[in-house]
């Protein structure tokens, strides 16, 4: 029978424990995966524990607590700690989601944090996201008209027409979505993955947007588009409550009417 | 000499330093103008702060009601109580509307009228025939207003295919005699520094809310371009103008969009009461941010805040319509309920003002050209240097920026600099001439020595220091007994810098180090703030003296310079204020009591 393990430069050792809790009170058990590029070593789950009363409301309070003032080289990206710039994707608690809205009321038990799943990790809770962002540039994420530009006023758009544009470009590219895709793990070199694609749709659904056939060609792949299975482990992750998966079956839909 | 550390250099005709809204507009307005561009930035673009400004974009379009750009001036240099120079004021209002439809054009997912076109929201102090009525002048996309435009400007970034170096912190500027020659930065993700020579140097690195404790900025927001400036000699302008935005969230600190009152929000203390009208009764919940702040102060101290400690105000929606709530205003009601844990369609949201915008930093001319007092010219350029966006002081924003003209600052004057910056150098690829011997190694070697740093202060408890002292000794309301003492202890904060201890040694994506050059920025921003609040003996626009509650055009008619030396000494100067207009299309705004 065949076996599946990690490759041996992945497999994560036991880290160290570091009790920072002052006593009295009830703890909390932080345990995070660190990965040191520069020791050669296996990456580790190192386990923090704190006091629970002064840990912060989210998970990001959480681990800069932790920078601040147990170890500094901890280390992963952060910014706005609203929810709206996508810094802070990581999987906690088993799910990829922003560290700065998720509470620690809603974890059960130790609080685990991993780095976006299936990325290359260049050190702790960052992963490298370049292929990520290529993906992104590829599609050609920009308005594309004939339609010469009116001169002094904006292109007019109906209410109607722009409601069509709710939720889908509200995206903050955070790759929480992408990242907890199966089909993406195993075939990202070719396949877009559900964040891509849903910017795809941004611009198909945009009634500005004159370049739908242009766009569907680019994706009409039996990779890069069809190699979504319709898991919808991306509309269940995604931190701002898109529908990915909605997105692409409008476009596999779009290209089955083209076909006819 | 030798250093551990490896470096590569560049040369560019053109390196924007920032991926904000101002340095995407100026890295692909020179991209399309056929000049060798760089754009290097320290977070993915899209992960710039201009990503959370919520309520819109001012530009008089007149979409829902009469409106003329000088009308926008006009409020314009009234909300900066008359410190605005008024030449750079008439340009940003004027090319507002093509500005705002060139955006509309790229693609931002503006929110509509009835008749198609972008939807406008009244926001604080924008008014119709100078000041008689109400403005709707605030385009908007929702309550994501900057997360559209920050999108689509790097989206157009990707068409004009312009280069970017992410995740690289720029640290110093190749200074030369006076003329800036290019950047050094540090690549977070090798360790490598690239060292960037060309022919201008444009800052886009934004406000350093994070001096203060409690401030709607992102954690990214450290004053990196000024900092640069400072250590290059330069001095920064009017950093005593720091905005309090009267609606942050009580606790977290995270923004409420000012179009929150633009729909109908308004705002009450403990007895229930909308106190608005007792301090504005004209304009009232939407009278500029520094008057409201200031109110809200006001009803706290005297006792008649809200929730158990009175320390807070509450802002309501509970009363607006459902639908304008779910089509207007859905960010903020995702916000109140994530960090509040308030339902605004029941509830009110807990609010108490917080840091949110640096009028000061680094003075231009409407050019987007870095100026400095040289003899007798109060305007000379610095040559190779240009600042753009919330780093800059144009000064387009003076002692108070209203709500909307900071996107609208970004994008025209983003756009600016780039034509100007096309017009200066005269073509692309002009040769270099070489950098003198021995030019970064300054640079090099405060890298060197902030990375082996092992002092006994950690980064984090200096800058939680520097962050009490801002807060507690420069805040909304000031006296000269509190200035004093906060420039000692900030002086104090600065000094303890040299004691800076750093754990990672790492060159690969060491955020201790990033942080503590982040660090040494901030409180460069924090003590020339604190020196020239303790400087300015008058009240005007967001500073407020209480032992000088009234404006004093005779002797504060003018903009303050502070520069720092490397021992954290700050040295002031001044000056004049333009309150000439650019052309003759429109009458300078004369000085008169500001009166909401």
């Amino acid at each position: 029978m065949a076996q599946f393990t990690l490759p041996a430069n992945s497999r994560i050792r036991k880290g160290k424990v570091y009790d920072a809790a002052e006593g009295g009170g009830e703890t909390r058990r932080v345990r995070i995966y660190r990965y040191d590029p520069d020791s050669g070593e296996n990456p580790r789950m190192d386990t923090f524990i704190l006091d629970a009363h002064r840990s912060g409301t989210m998970v990001l309070d959480v681990l800069l607590k932790i920078k601040d003032e147990i170890d500094p080289t901890l280390t992963f990206r952060r910014s706005c700690r609203e929810g709206i710039c996508g810094s802070c994707a990581m999987n906690i608690d088993g799910v990829n989601t922003l560290a700065c809205t998720k509470e620690l009321a809603d974890i059960s038990g130790d609080i685990k944090v991993y780095p976006l799943p299936h990325m290359k990790v260049v050190k702790d809770l960052v992963p490298d996201m370049s292929h990520f962002y290529a993906q992104y540039a590829g599609l050609e994420p920009w308005l594309k008209t004939q339609t010469p530009t009116p001169p002094d006023h904006e292109r007019l758009q109906s209410r109607k027409e722009r409601e069509a544009l709710d939720g889908l470009y509200e995206c903050i590219l955070c790759a929480c979505c992408s990242t907890s895709c199966p089909s993406y793990w195993w075939n990202s070199h070719r396949y877009l993955g559900p964040a891509a694609l849903l910017q795809l749709y941004r611009w198909i659904a945009d009634s500005r947007d004159e370049a739908t056939e242009e766009r569907l060609d680019l994706v009409n792949d039996a990779y890069r588009l069809f190699r979504c299975h319709t898991i919808m482990n991306c509309t269940a992750t995604c931190p701002k409550g898109l529908n990915p998966g909605l997105a692409i079956a409008k476009v596999k839909r779009l290209l089955a009417e083209r076909e006819v | 000499m030798t250093h551990a550390i490896q470096t590569v250099e560049h040369t560019y005709d053109v390196v924007v330093v920032g991926a904000g809204g101002a340095g995407l507009r100026a890295t692909f307005g020179m991209a399309e103008q056929g000049l060798n561009t760089a754009c290097v930035t320290k977070v993915f673009p899209t992960r710039s702060h201009t990503v959370a400004a919520q309520g819109g974009v001012s530009a008089a379009l007149g979409n829902m009601g009469e409106d003329d750009w000088r009308w926008h001036m006009y409020d314009t240099v009234k909300g900066s109580d008359w410190l605005g120079d008024q030449d750079a004021i008439e340009y940003m209002c004027r090319e507002a509307v093509p500005a705002i439809l060139e955006l509309e054009h790229y693609g931002v997912p503006f929110s509509r009228t009835e008749d198609g076109k972008i939807y406008q929201r009244p926001f604080g102090g924008m008014t119709t025939r100078f000041g008689q009525g109400t403005a709707q002048r605030t385009c908007a996309a929702a309550d994501r207003t900057g997360h559209a435009i920050l999108h689509t400007l790097y989206q157009q970034a990707l068409k004009h295919r312009a280069e970017f170096y992410i995740e690289h912190f720029a640290t110093d500027l190749l200074m030369d005699d006076g003329v800036c020659r290019g950047v050094v930065t540090l690549d977070m993700n090798t360790g490598i520094v690239h060292i960037f020579r060309a022919h201008q140097v444009i800052l886009a690195t934004g406000g350093y809310g994070r001096a203060y404790f409690s401030c709607t900025s992102a954690h990214t927001c450290t004053g990196d371009g000024n900092g640069m400036v400072l250590r290059a000699g330069l001095p920064l302008q009017d950093m005593e103008f720091v905005q309090f935005h009267p609606t942050g969230i009580y606790g977290a600190g995270c923004l409420i969009s000012e179009g929150v009152r633009g729909e109908g929000g308004y705002l009450t203390n403990a007895k229930g009461e909308r106190f608005m009208p007792n301090y504005a009764p004209s304009a009232q919940d939407l009278a500029s941010r520094d008057v409201v702040s200031r109110a809200m102060t006001v009803e706290i101290r005297e006792g008649r805040g809200v929730g158990p400690k009175a320390d807070h105000i509450y802002l309501h929606v509970e009363h607006l319509d459902p639908a304008v709530i779910h089509e207007r205003l859905p960010g903020i009601s995702d916000l109140a309920r994530i960090f509040a844990g308030v339902d605004v369609s029941q509830e009110p949201i807990p609010v108490v003002p917080t840091v949110h915008y640096n009028m000061g930093g680094i003075p231009t001319n409407y050019r987007g050209e870095v100026v400095q007092r040289r003899g007798d010219d109060p305007d000379a350029v610095v040559p190779g240097l240009m600042a753009v966006g919330e780093a800059a002081c144009v000064s387009v924003h003076g002692a108070n920026r209203l709500g909307s003209n900071s996107l609208l600052d970004l994008v025209v004057f983003g756009r600016a600099a780039a034509h100007r910056a096309a017009e200066v150098i005269g073509g692309r690829g002009k040769p270099h001439s070489p950098l003198p011997e021995g030019c970064p190694d300054p640079a090099l070697q405060r890298l060197e020595r902030l990375l082996h740093a092992k002092g006994g202060k950690p980064t984090a408890a200096v800058r939680d220091e520097m962050q009490h002292t801002m807060q507690n000794y420069a805040a909304v309301f000031r006296t000269g007994e509190t200035l004093d003492e906060g420039c000692k202890r900030m002086d104090g904060v600065y000094k303890s810098f040299e004691d800076i201890a750093i754990t990672d040694r790492s060159l690969i994506w060491n955020s201790d180090l990033i942080e503590t050059l982040e660090l040494e920025n901030l409180l460069g921003c924090a003590v020339t703030t604190i020196h020239s609040a303790r400087n300015r003996c008058e009240s005007r626009g967001a500073h407020a003296r209480e032992d000088y509650p009234e404006r004093d055009d005779q002797k504060w008619l003018k903009h303050t310079l502070a520069s720092m030396a490397p021992n954290g000494q700050v040295t002031l100067d001044e000056r004049p204020v333009h309150l000439n207009t650019l052309t003759d299309e429109v009458d300078s705004v004369p000085l008169q009591a500001r009166v909401y």
